[in-house]
């Protein structure tokens, strides 16, 4: 089946997911185009991580089907490798490899699981610590590092794959809020420079300034939709109001 | 009343004070052999007091301590041999624990479970008995005396609490370690073997070397099936010296003390990184 970027690069359409007896997607949709910036907010416990985790298949879907590039995620004859190579993925945890240093976790992927040159791998390391800000960093272990640098580093290692998309799951929720600019000034300039991005966040003004469509979820549904200006202003559904008011 | 000065021992209230992890061997204290030394001297003391032309306990001591040492350094050999042997074989079923395979986990797990709820006297019998006096491989006899069968049914319980060690050490690593690994398109034995196994090694270090401690104390079991270590040697030498009673203590005081002094700074150690390693992580 061969893609072309006219269609979505990401398409969810109708998927169910439960955790035993509990159901937490109850029949979401959406679709993502090449270049394209989305935000997913909502309440805690509306199924927004879960979702995103599907998409690079860590949590697997009951019903329902979600395309990457025109590939089925759910279909048991997939190489998940090669869908994770495509779409790369940040944690709130940052979940760097402690053991490594901020360079190793960055070009081990590229030299173990793309085989590439290790020089080459190394150097291009070394250019995206510096594109995230950190050229000083190198030799630092993740121990040493702030939360704002763990996660950039995070963010390095994940572009360090170049992946054609990228899943944030709430990146800046556990930083302090002193760090929590430099690591949205750092995907603000992925945005720019053309990187699809899925964003779970609840950084309300960030979705606003760089989303090009925002989610609203509740409760396993997507209740609302639309570009940020109609979104934050023009909010139909009582439910986004509330949460709206809450967060604002 | 003066309030001005407090005496607690309360740590918040204790002035800072670094946690020394800088050479640690070093600074292992040899203390603690003053007591036992008191007790072997104290007991041939005692049982002295009523002999007469016989030799001194002390010195029929000095006169059998050489071939005593000799049998520990023979528990030793047991001890690190057993330790070898159980550790790589345990490694292995410690990963075939974790294995996708329901075939090789659960078959790992119930030779795990198995060995580690049999009692090691119970082994060390199984392996006395049913191993054979001699294997044939490719043709060259290759003969087991007792002490290399005695070696095996001691690394059987060591193998499934290593198997242990390494399934919990694996298990305590946050599941964020897996996830990153997969969304990194690690495969699962690359994830196991770059990123979950090297972070397990300091984890598993300390229960490793408890256990090597544990086995190692363990090794005078061999005695009870005839192995040639310290404590059969201690009873013969006993025996050679005509079973006289003033002699029981001071000898297998002696036998105490060698173990305590081998096992004891092990046990320091182990402490010394469980406590390095706590700060760390």
């Amino acid at each position: 089946m061969s893609w072309n970027d006219t269609e979505p690069m990401v398409s969810i359409k109708d998927v169910y997911k439960s955790f035993g007896t509990l159901e937490v997607l109850k029949g979401v949709s959406l679709d993502v185009m090449k270049g394209e910036v989305i935000c997913i907010i909502g309440p805690s416990g509306s199924g927004k991580s879960t979702l995103i985790r599907c998409i690079n298949g860590l949590n697997d879907i009951q019903a329902g089907s979600i395309l990457v590039e025109g590939q089925e995620v759910n279909d048991p004859e997939l190489d998940k490798l090669e869908l994770r190579k495509k779409v790369g993925m940040v944690f709130q945890q940052y979940n760097l490899f402690p053991h490594k240093t901020a360079l190793e976790n960055v070009m081990m992927a590229p030299i173990r699981v793309l085989k590439h040159d290790k020089e080459i791998a190394k150097k291009a390391a070394v250019d995206l610590l510096r594109k995230v800000g950190l050229e000083d960093k190198e030799k630092a272990y993740p121990g040493e590092m702030s939360g704002g640098q763990q996660q950039r580093v995070a963010i390095a290692r994940s572009l360090a794959m170049n992946p054609d998309v990228i899943l944030f799951d709430e990146v800046t929720a556990a930083l302090d809020p002193e760090t929590v600019n430099e690591v949205l000034l750092t995907i603000k300039r992925l945005a720019e420079d053309g990187m699809t991005c899925i964003l779970v966040t609840h950084e309300m003004g960030f979705a606003r300034e760089v989303a090009d469509h925002i989610y609203f979820t509740d409760g396993g549904l997507i209740v609302e939709h639309g570009n940020p200006k109609k979104f934050f202003e023009n909010a139909k559904d009582p439910r986004t109001k509330e949460f709206l008011s809450q967060i604002l | 009343m003066k309030y001005q000065t407090y005496k607690t021992d309360l740590p918040v209230m204790m002035p800072y004070k670094p946690v020394e992890i800088e050479n640690f061997g070093s600074s292992i204290k040899f203390w603690y052999l003053v007591p036992i030394l008191a007790l072997i001297l104290g007991t041939s003391a005692i049982a002295q007091s009523g002999s007469d032309i016989r030799l001194g306990t002390m010195q029929t001591l000095m006169r059998w301590m050489p071939l005593l040492l000799q049998g520990f350094i023979f528990n030793v050999l047991i001890s690190v041999m057993a330790m070898a042997i159980g550790t790589g074989l345990g490694a292995a079923l410690g990963i075939g624990q974790l294995s996708h395979n329901r075939l090789v986990r659960s078959s790992s797990w119930l030779l795990t479970q198995f060995f580690r709820n049999a009692p090691w006297l119970v082994l060390l019998f199984f392996a006395m008995f049913l191993l054979p006096f001699e294997v044939n491989i490719f043709g060259i006899i290759v003969p087991l005396p007792d002490w290399v069968k005695a070696t095996i049914g001691l690394a059987l319980p060591v193998m499934a609490n290593v198997s242990e060690i390494i399934r919990g050490a694996v298990l305590s690593l946050p599941s964020g370690q897996w996830e990153a690994a997969e969304s990194l398109a690690y495969s699962r034995r690359q994830t196991l073997w770059l990123i979950i196994l090297p972070q397990c090694l300091k984890r598993m270090l300390p229960p490793w070397m408890n256990l090597y401690a544990i086995l190692t104390m363990a090794t005078v079991l061999a005695s009870i099936v005839g192995v040639s270590e310290v404590m059969t040697l201690t009873g013969e030498a006993l025996a050679a010296e005509g079973g006289r009673p003033d002699l029981l203590a001071p000898f297998y005081a002696f036998v105490l003390l060698i173990f305590f002094v081998y096992c004891y700074p092990i046990a320091q150690l182990t402490v010394r990184l469980e406590r390095k390693f706590s700060v760390i992580n």
